[in-house]
C-alpha cells in the first residue's frame, strides 16, 4: 500500500522538479531579467525574508474569503432546503442559479467595497455572492438525489419531513454539497483576491499583488502567488478531507479501499 | 417551457425585493439631501420615489439600470468612449481570441495527456492541483510581464482569458477522452486499430458532451479573465475597465450597467455554445 503511494506521487514529483530545475537554468542562462522572471531561488529567498509581510497579507485575506464562505455556504444550504420543499421555487430558482454560475460575479466587486468599505468585509460580502449559488443549486440536486425506494422506507417508517430530511436526504446530499464546497473554496479565494485589487487598507494578498506589479517587485508578487496558491491547496485539502471522514459510505471512496 | 412561469415570478420576485433594497438602502442618503436643501416638508411617497432617483444611488433602481444600459447601448454612438457597445466590443474580442487559444490549448494538452502515459502520471496531478490555486491573482503580474515585451493592447488581456479558460478545458476533455467504456475500447482493440484510429473514432467523437460542457465552462472563465484584466490595465478600455471607472468617481449607476453589459456577454457566449451543443448532441445521438 504504501509502496504503491510512493510510486504514484513519484512522477508529479519528478516533473515538478523538473520544471522548476528549467525553469531556474533557463532564467539563468538566457539571462532573463529578474522583472520578467525571476528563478526559483529568488522567489524562495524573497518568500523567506518577507515571512512578516506574506503573513499579515495572508490573515487580512483569509478573514474575508473563511466569513464569506461560511456565510455563502450556510445560506446556500438553508435557502435550498427551503427551495427544496416547494416545485414551482426549485423550477424557478435553479435555472437562474446556473444561468448565474455563468455570469462573472467578481463584477460586483467595486460595488461591495463601495458598500462595506475597505476593509474585509467587502471581501466577504464578494466571496459570500459567489460561494451562494453553486451551493445552492449542488444542495438543490443532492436533496433529490434519495431513491423514491428509500424515501418509501421512510414513509413505512411514519417517518415525517424533517425526520427523513435528517435521517436519509440530507446524508444523502452530502457528495453534492461536499461538491460544492470544494467548488467554493477556489472561488473564495478569487473573490477576495479580485475584491482587494478594487480598494483595500494596505496590507492584504490582492493589494500586494496589484502594488508589487505597479513597483515592478515581481519577486514578491510570485512569492504571495505561491502563498496563495498554497492556501488555496490547504483549504481544498481540508475540505476534502473532512469529505473522505464523512461520507466514507460513497461509492467512490468505498471502491478505492479495494 | 413548463418552468417558464416559475422562472417569470421568480423573476420578478428578484426585481421587487430589489426596489424594496434600493429605496431602503438609498432612503437615509435621500434624507440627507433634503437636510441640505433645507426641505422638511416632504411625504414619504416623495423620499421613496426620490431615492429610486438619486444620481449616486447606493443601490440603483432596477429602472434606473436599465435606463442607462439602454442609453449607453442604443442612445450613444458606438464610436463613443461612452458607449457600452464600444467597450463591450473590447472584451468580447479579448475573450473570444483568449478563449480560442485556450480552447486549442487545452484540446491539445488533453489529447497528450491522454495519449502518453508518462505525461498524465507526472502532469495530471498538477494540473487537477492547479484548479484549486487562484490563479487570478496571476493575472496583474502577466499584463506586466508582456508589457516589458512590448506586446500591449489586446494580446496580454486575451492571454490572461486564454490562461483562465485553459485549465478547466484540459481537465474536462481529459475526462472525457476518457468517457468511452472498456468494452469500447476492447472492440477497437480487436479490430487491431491502432492508437490514432481508436482515437479519432472513439475517443474524439464519445467526448462530445464533455466538450460543450467544457467549452461553456471556458467561455464563462475567459469573460472573467478579460474583464479582471481590464481592471488591472484599464487604458485601453473595456468593460472591466468602466466597471474600475464607475468605482473610482462613485458612478453606481455606470458600474451596475457594465456588470449586466458583462454578465449578458457572458451568458450570450454561453448560451450560443450550449445551442450548438444541444444540436450536435441530438445528431451524434447522445440525447434521444
Amino acid at each position: 500500500m504504501n509502496a504503491r503511494r510512493l510510486a504514484d506521487l513519484l512522477p508529479p514529483l519528478a516533473f515538478g522538479l523538473a520544471v522548476l530545475i528549467l525553469w531556474e537554468a533557463g532564467v539563468r542562462l538566457l539571462h532573463v531579467p529578474t522583472i520578467i522572471l525571476p528563478p526559483p531561488s529568488a522567489i524562495a529567498v524573497r518568500f523567506a525574508t518577507s515571512i512578516p509581510t506574506l503573513a499579515a497579507d495572508f490573515w487580512q485575506t483569509i478573514k474575508g474569503v473563511l466569513a464569506g464562505y461560511a456565510l455563502g455556504c450556510a445560506s446556500g444550504l438553508v435557502v435550498a432546503i427551503l427551495v427544496d420543499r416547494s416545485l414551482f421555487l426549485r423550477r424557478g430558482l435553479l435555472p437562474l442559479g446556473n444561468l448565474v454560475s455563468a455570469l462573472p460575479i467578481v463584477g460586483i466587486a467595486p460595488i461591495m467595497v463601495m458598500w462595506f468599505g475597505f476593509d474585509w468585509q467587502s471581501k466577504a460580502a464578494v466571496v459570500v455572492v459567489m460561494t451562494f449559488f453553486p451551493m445552492l443549486v449542488n444542495t438543490v440536486a443532492g436533496l433529490e438525489s434519495a431513491s423514491a425506494m428509500e424515501r418509501d422506507l421512510m414513509k413505512t417508517y411514519a417517518a415525517d419531513y424533517w425526520q427523513t430530511l435528517f435521517a436519509l436526504r440530507l446524508p444523502a446530499s452530502l457528495p453534492f454539497v461536499f461538491n460544492a464546497l470544494k467548488i467554493n473554496t477556489t472561488l473564495a479565494m478569487i473573490g477576495a483576491i479580485v475584491a482587494e485589487f478594487f480598494g483595500t487598507p494596505t496590507v492584504g494578498m490582492g493589494f500586494r499583488i496589484s502594488t508589487e506589479v505597479g513597483r515592478l517587485g515581481i519577486d514578491m508578487v510570485w512569492a504571495t502567488v505561491l502563498v496563495a496558491a498554497l492556501t488555496g491547496s490547504l483549504f481544498y485539502a481540508l475540505v476534502a478531507g473532512v469529505e473522505r471522514r464523512v461520507t466514507f459510505w460513497h461509492a467512490s471512496y468505498r471502491a478505492r479501499e479495494v | 417551457m413548463k418552468s417558464a412561469f416559475p422562472i417569470v415570478t421568480v423573476v420578478l420576485a428578484i426585481v421587487a425585493a430589489w426596489y424594496v433594497a434600493a429605496a431602503l438602502m438609498n432612503a437615509p442618503l435621500q434624507r440627507d439631501l433634503y437636510a441640505n436643501a433645507g426641505r422638511t416638508d416632504y411625504s414619504t411617497q416623495d423620499l421613496i420615489v426620490d431615492s429610486l432617483n438619486m444620481e449616486r444611488p447606493k443601490l440603483p433602481g432596477p429602472h434606473q439600470v436599465v435606463g442607462e444600459l439602454y442609453k449607453l447601448v442604443f442612445a450613444t454612438p458606438p464610436t463613443s468612449k461612452r458607449s457600452l457597445v464600444y467597450h463591450g466590443r473590447i472584451t468580447l474580442e479579448e475573450t473570444l481570441v483568449g478563449f480560442l487559444f485556450g480552447a486549442a490549448l487545452g484540446i491539445g494538452l488533453a489529447v497528450l495527456i491522454v495519449s502518453v502515459g508518462w505525461l498524465e502520471r507526472s502532469m495530471m496531478p498538477w494540473i487537477v492541483a492547479s484548479q484549486t490555486v487562484p490563479i487570478i491573482a496571476l493575472a496583474p503580474m502577466i499584463v506586466v510581464i508582456l508589457y516589458q515585451f512590448n506586446i500591449t493592447g489586446l494580446a496580454p488581456k486575451a492571454a490572461i482569458a486564454a490562461y483562465l479558460s485553459f485549465f478547466p478545458i484540459t481537465v474536462g476533455m481529459v475526462k472525457g477522452f476518457r468517457s468511452p467504456d472498456p468494452l469500447q475500447l476492447d472492440l477497437m482493440r480487436t479490430y487491431s486499430a491502432t492508437p490514432a484510429q481508436t482515437f479519432l473514432k472513439l475517443r474524439a467523437p464519445s467526448s462530445a458532451p464533455f466538450f460543450f460542457a467544457s467549452m461553456k465552462i471556458g467561455a464563462a472563465a475567459a469573460v472573467v479573465g478579460a474583464v479582471v484584466a481590464e481592471v488591472t490595465k484599464s487604458e485601453d478600455g473595456g468593460l472591466g475597465a468602466r466597471l474600475l471607472a464607475g468605482s473610482y468617481y462613485g458612478q453606481t449607476v455606470q458600474i451596475w450597467a457594465a456588470l449586466f453589459a458583462a454578465a449578458a456577454l457572458s451568458a450570450a457566449l454561453v448560451g450560443i455554445i450550449g445551442l450548438i451543443g444541444r444540436i450536435a448532441e441530438r445528431r451524434m445521438g447522445f440525447v434521444q
